[in-house]
C-alpha cells in the first residue's frame, strides 16, 4: 500500500494512518509536522508544484520501499493556509518489525524536506508575510541517507 | 517553451506562467535563464542569483548544467521549504 495525497484541507493524522494499521505488520511509525508557534506567526500558506509534487512523493515512497522492507507508506501534505498548531504533514510507514518503520519514516520525512517542490510562507499578526528560507540543517539531515 | 514560477521568483517577476521562445543557442538550463533574466527588469532581479535558484525540467528536478534537449517545461523556483 503506498498512498500520497496532496490536501487542501485540515488533515487527520489518525485518518490517514487507518490503512496503515490493517497491513499486519508489528509495526506502524508516523511523524506529524505541525505548524509551530514562532513570534508573532498566526499562519503558514504552502504552495507546491501540482503534478511533480505527486511524483515526487511517489519517487520518495519508492525509494524507502527499495530500501526497507515495509508493507505499507502514506505521505499526506497540505497546502494552502494552515493554522498555528495544525497538521502539515504526515508521513507513515508499517512493517513487520519496528526498525524498518523508524528509518523509512525518518528518511521520507528528512527527504522530503529536501526535495519535494513545496514552498512555505509565513503570515504575520499585523498582516505580513514573509518566504521561508531553506536551512542547511535540513540538507545536512537529508544527506546522510545517502 | 511553458516557463513556469513558484514561490518567492514568482512573485519577483509577477507571473506564474509564461511561454518563451527558446534561442537555437540555449543548450543548457543556465543558458535560457540568463536569456530569460533580458526579458525585463523584474526578470533580472528574479534570476540574478542564479546559485540561489533551483530547476524543475518537465517536472524533473534539474541544474543549471542539464541540457534543455527539446524539453517543454522549465520550472524556476527557491530552494524548496515543504514538510
Amino acid at each position: 500500500m503506498k498512498t500520497v495525497r496532496i490536501s487542501e484541507t485540515a488533515i487527520q493524522p489518525d485518518q490517514e494512518l487507518t490503512a496503515l494499521a490493517g497491513l499486519g505488520g508489528g509495526a506502524l511509525s508516523s511523524f506529524t509536522g505541525l505548524v509551530r508557534d514562532d513570534d508573532g506567526v498566526t499562519a503558514i500558506e504552502l504552495e507546491h508544484y501540482p503534478g511533480m509534487t505527486e511524483a515526487s512523493l511517489s519517487s520518495l515512497i519508492e525509494a524507502a520501499t527499495a530500501r526497507w522492507s515495509l508493507l505499507g507508506a502514506v505521505i499526506t501534505h497540505r497546502v494552502g493556509i494552515v493554522p498555528v498548531g495544525a497538521p502539515v504533514v504526515v508521513v507513515g510507514t508499517a512493517s513487520l518489525h519496528r526498525a524498518e518503520a523508524l528509518e523509512a519514516t525518518a528518511f521520507l520525512i528528512d527527504r522530503l524536506k529536501t526535495e519535494a517542490p513545496f514552498w512555505k510562507r509565513e503570515h504575520y499578526a499585523d498582516g505580513t508575510t514573509k518566504w521561508v528560507e531553506a536551512k542547511s540543517s535540513d540538507e545536512a539531515r537529508a544527506e546522510r541517507w545517502g | 517553451m511553458k516557463l513556469v514560477y513558484f514561490a518567492s521568483v514568482r512573485e519577483a517577476i509577477g507571473l506564474s506562467s509564461e511561454e518563451f521562445d527558446v534561442p537555437q543557442d540555449a543548450c543548457t538550463v543556465g543558458d535560457l535563464v540568463v536569456r530569460i533574466s533580458a526579458r525585463s527588469e523584474d526578470h533580472a532581479r528574479a534570476l540574478h542569483d542564479l546559485p540561489r535558484l533551483r530547476f524543475a525540467l518537465d517536472q524533473n528536478m534539474a541544474t543549471a548544467d542539464t541540457p534543455l534537449l527539446g524539453a517543454q517545461e522549465l520550472a524556476i523556483f527557491p530552494p524548496v521549504t515543504g514538510g
